[in-house]
């Protein structure tokens, strides 16, 4: 074959489509001849580690991925979970890392749309977004362009498509300053009985490409872009990011959804990552056919384009669907409707095998599922990092004290990973559709369901340093974290949707930190009852050989049983409320300061192990909270993370966007909490006590008649409970033993906590 | 009496407002689609927000030209309430159903919180339920609302009482700091000259129930349902 078809003619071709020689030698008796070029950059792309996961397939299989309102789990365009009611919860979150680093508009924006056509494959109508976000420090301006850019995509994405951006969050952090994280979550809905797939079923079903046309962008996006690390020349990648038209995607999801509604879809499969070759040979081998493509009938927006080029091309906004035979007219109609393309490309096959037309010439033929599911699986060679070492070392019990507690406060409130969001959620419309009952800002947004009683809880967590630290009680912290978060807005957390972002496999180090993070994440899973719906791997985010901190990142979603009832905010509300702690007082410094922010603003360090996590302990404090949430005993509720209980008390007096104004508090911390068993000795450890990070605690108020109930509730559950003062006046006061350690201005501690942001990025 | 949603392609605030007119209201609504060309039947008209054609070349430039604009246009010269929301009143703006021009807001982002407004003019057809100086809190989300018009046109505008919503503080004073956008004289809504086109670049769609902690949308809604059943006159 002439090279004008595909990749050229070369001694190694196998290198120019990023795959191995043993690689080579697998397809070589797969097909029982070498490969045509065409073929060749199929299995590229498919057996790319992007698209194939061949390094975590193994370890992914331990995840717990049951439950019994698991619909859907990992495999399928998204998850799918049954909330009840009629109703079922589509949800998956996705990177997009590297395009990001190189064009972060279109980058981030192209993530959002890849996410949404996900969960509208399902039949779903997407609800919510959320995006996990990470950069290097903003003090550096090739940051603030990254950021800027991101936010910007990522909000004209949703913003034109219509889908509501409710939450996520951002971390700055310099291990990410050569490699940005980007990872987009979207939540949708379907009728129970409702749920698509992406499968090609029924021999002689016509194969229709409908959306948009086919170009030439995003060539090799997943083998060369998303499954190599970047080194000096990562730019001269760019013509491998796709630009994203969110108009046409809006469009193309009104008429799938009005599609479905007929009846004459049998699946239906978004394009992404590796184009129409992905979505072609997963809808084959799902169902377990054969698809027939006549690439003359792809509509393109370019001429000249090659069979290979058509089968990699990633255009954005382009969906593959197979219909019920004789129903072709059916489809075209609601799509001309949309101003969209629908053509029959080609059609279902007995067999299972991907053939592809050119001119009545096979320009490729070969097994689908050896494309979709039969790439080599890795066991790669694992070896603890050797920075372990020495971050292990370090006892946070040798630290000097705290000088100034509320100049420590202030110092991190002003930290961009602390301070206020608001200049990034801003930029999105978190209220189109109707259901935003919490915005962004609080622990997590809570949607409520039209016509049931119901809501959702929505969520995305992960800390890259923890997990640096000791990966394997780093993703569990993450799970922990991300459950508290919901169930402090209210709901029962559900399932969990997870982006693994981690470096380079090919070290033993970084496959080392991935296979404790999977254990770390299975056991959490576990024992807090949220099986994992599915994901996304993103290896090789390493830039001139320096690794991002590995960060896994937790998107979970929760049910309130009644949204009108138990939907809860961070926030205090009224004078004279009571404030408690759910879970341990803290103030070990060993339990609470290693990993945490106060480390890495106060004394720069990344050190120590992250806090400990007793999961039993955790899932007790979250029964205890939800129980009391429901029966309406708490005001408010707000997890104890980054920045410790000095930070949660702060941003629950802030108020957040909407109706809930600034409030003051004043708390009195038992001394003896920070007399710490810990290797310090007597020693009051006022930081950690301050500032520590101890997992599995819960900051609520509540009105003081109900104090005898949540007592109850806590103790049937054996949880510490601590009163540790009142909401009121305007100042933030916390004693320590009846001494003042701290007392600003609410209103003076929230200037610093809103104005940070923008004046960095002003 | 039987409400229509216009839903343009790109359009993306029709679900809300036709869940508002149809469960809050729990009056008939339809929605029409821009290629048709018929409003017989229906007694309010709402272009709800959204991208248009995805605002390419400029927002509201090419759905001014679907089909049912004219039939909006008639509907409009026959008296009839026609409600422009965001991206419906850009489009009422470039098919000459209301004076001036929406720019790109002055700070040049997207903007998306909540606003306050200061209900300057209560005897229109829109806003016959509020208390003239009442505040009503509503989000805004868009990145082109900075209202614009001539020396002349603005004058005119505040002469004859056709500005209807301001934007202001939460006590209703109108200062530059409680301006979003950057619009003329804090402009955030206006009706045409005979009181039957209204535009507003916040939503009150998304302010219309107790569960998502804003209500007073509801008022701009249920003053266009009392106007339509003659409680209220609303042609000048």
């Amino acid at each position: 074959m002439s090279a004008e078809h595909g990749a050229s003619a070369s001694a190694r071709p196998w290198e120019e489509v990023g795959l191995t020689s043993e690689e080579y030698g697998d397809i070589e008796r797969i097909l029982g001849r070498s490969p045509n070029p065409v073929e060749l950059g199929l299995f590229g792309l498919m057996w790319s580690e992007h698209c194939s996961y061949k390094t975590s397939k193994s370890s992914l299989k331990r995840l717990p991925t049951r439950g019994p309102r698991v619909v859907q789990g990992p495999g399928e365009n998204a998850g799918v979970i049954d909330i009840g009611d009629g109703v079922a919860v589509a949800f998956k979150i996705e990177s997009h890392n590297h395009p990001s680093f190189i064009e972060p508009y279109q980058g981030a924006a192209t993530g959002v749309g890849g996410i949404l056509r996900d969960i509208f494959a399902m039949g779903a109508r997407p609800i919510a977004i959320l995006d996990s976000l990470r950069f290097g420090e903003l003090d550096d301006a090739k940051q603030r362009w990254l950021f800027g850019g991101v936010v910007g995509g990522i909000g004209a994405y949703g913003n034109c498509f219509g889908c509501p951006t409710v939450g996520g969050e951002v971390h700055f952090d310099r291990s990410y300053r050569g490699n940005p994280l980007v990872n987009a979550m979207c939540v949708g809905l379907v009728d129970r009985g409702r749920v698509f797939y992406g499968r090609a079923e029924g021999e002689g079903n016509p194969l229709i490409l409908v959306g948009s046309k086919t170009g030439r962008d995003g060539i090799h996006g997943a083998s060369l872009l998303a499954s190599k690390e970047f080194d000096e020349r990562a730019e001269e990648r760019r013509p491998a990011v796709q630009v994203g038209d969110p108009f046409l995607e809006k469009l193309l999801l009104e008429a799938c959804l009005e599609l479905l509604d007929s009846g004459a879809v049998v699946g239906l499969n978004d394009l992404g990552a590796a184009g129409l070759t992905s979505a072609a040979s997963e809808m084959a081998s799902r169902g377990g056919y054969g698809l027939e493509i006549d690439l003359d009938k792809v509509p393109r927006r370019e001429t000249g384009m090659t069979p290979y080029e058509l089968m990699l091309s990633e255009s954005q906004e382009r969906m593959l669907l197979v219909a019920r035979a004789g129903r072709e007219d059916e489809v075209r109609r609601v799509f001309a409707k949309w101003d969209l393309d629908a053509a029959v490309i080609g059609r279902v096959t007995a067999g299972g095998r991907l053939r592809v037309l050119e001119n009545g010439r096979v320009v490729a033929d070969v097994p689908a599922a050896a494309l979709a599911k039969d790439a080599p699986v890795y066991e790669r060679p694992e070896a603890e990092p050797a920075y372990l070492k020495e971050t292990r070392a370090f006892n946070p019990a040798t630290l000097p004290p705290v000088g100034d507690p509320a100049a420590v406060l202030e110092r991190l409130l002003a930290t961009p990973d602390i301070a206020d969001k608001a200049w990034v959620f801003e930029q999105y419309d978190h209220f189109i559709l109707d259901n935003t009952v919490v915005r962004p800002g609080s622990d997590a947004a809570v949607l409520r369901l039209k016509g049931t009683r119901r809501g959702l809880a929505v969520t995305t967590d992960g800390n890259g340093r923890y997990v640096y630290l000791d990966p394997r009680a780093g993703a569990a912290i993450a799970v922990a974290e991300a459950a508290r978060n919901v169930v402090c807005s209210g709901a029962e957390p559900l399932a969990v949707t997870n982006c693994l972002n981690f470096g380079n496999p090919e070290r033993p180090e970084v496959m080392w930190q991935f296979r404790r993070a999977i254990e770390g994440m299975t056991e959490a899973c576990q024992a807090l009852g949220t099986p994992v719906t599915g994901g996304n791997v993103s290896f090789y985010n390493e830039t001139l050989g320096e690794n991002i901190h590995p960060t896994p990142v937790i998107g979970l979603v929760g049910a309130l049983e009644d949204v009108e009832r138990d939907q809860t905010t961070q926030w205090f509300k009224d004078e004279g409320d009571l404030v408690a702690i759910l879970g341990p007082l803290g103030g070990d410094p060993v339990a609470g300061l290693g990993g945490s922010e106060y480390l890495k603003v106060v004394h720069g360090k990344t050190a120590g192990r992250p806090p400990a996590l007793d999961l039993d302990l955790e899932a007790r404090v979250q029964r205890a909270c939800l129980k009391a949430i429901r029966e309406g005993l708490i005001r408010s509720a707000h997890d104890v993370s980054d920045g410790g209980l000095a930070v949660t008390l702060a941003e629950s007096c802030f108020g957040g966007p909407g109706p809930a104004v600034p409030i003051g508090a004043s708390v009195d911390l038992p001394a003896d909490a920070t007399a710490a068993e810990s290797s310090s000795g007597p020693s009051l450890r006022l930081d950690a006590l301050l500032f520590g990070e101890e997992q599995s605690r819960v900051v609520v108020s509540l009105a003081s008649a109900a104090e005898g109930r949540l007592k109850a509730i806590c103790e049937a559950e054996r949880v510490p409970l601590a009163f540790i003062g009142l909401v009121g006046g305007s100042d933030l006061r916390i004693l320590v033993g009846r001494r003042p350690v701290i007392q600003r201005p609410v209103a003076a501690l929230r200037t610093i906590w809103k104005e940070t942001i923008p004046w960095l990025m002003r | 009496m039987r409400w229509a949603v216009v839903v343009f392609p790109g359009t993306n605030c029709e679900l809300d407002c036709h869940h508002v007119v149809a469960d809050v209201l729990g009056q008939p609504v339809e929605y029409v689609w821009h290629k048709d060309t018929r409003l017989e039947g229906f007694d309010a008209v709402i272009l709800p927000g959204g991208f248009s054609y995805g605002d390419y070349l400029r927002t509201g430039a090419i759905a001014r030209f679907s089909p049912i604009m004219g039939a909006v246009a008639d509907f409009a010269a026959a008296g009839r309430p026609v409600i422009g929301i965001c991206n419906g009143f850009q489009i009422l703006l470039e098919a000459g159903l209301l004076p001036g021009a929406l720019r790109r807001n002055e700070g040049l982002k997207f903007r998306c919180h909540d606003v306050h407004l200061r209900v300057e003019n209560g005897a229109t057809a829109f806003t016959n339920r509020c208390r003239p100086g009442q505040v009503l809190r509503v989000p805004i989300k868009h990145g082109e609302g900075n209202y614009y018009a001539d020396p002349a046109t603005i004058d005119e505008l505040e002469r004859t009482g056709r500005v209807v919503l301001r934007y202001a503080t939460p006590e209703g004073a109108v200062t530059a700091e409680a301006n979003p956008n950057g619009s003329l004289n804090n402009i955030a809504g206006i009706v045409n000259e005979r009181g039957n086109v209204f535009g507003m670049m916040p939503h009150p769609e998304i302010a219309a129930e107790a569960i998502l902690g804003m209500e007073d949308g509801r008022l701009i809604f249920e003053s266009i349902v009392a106007s339509v059943e003659g409680r209220v006159a609303h042609v000048r």
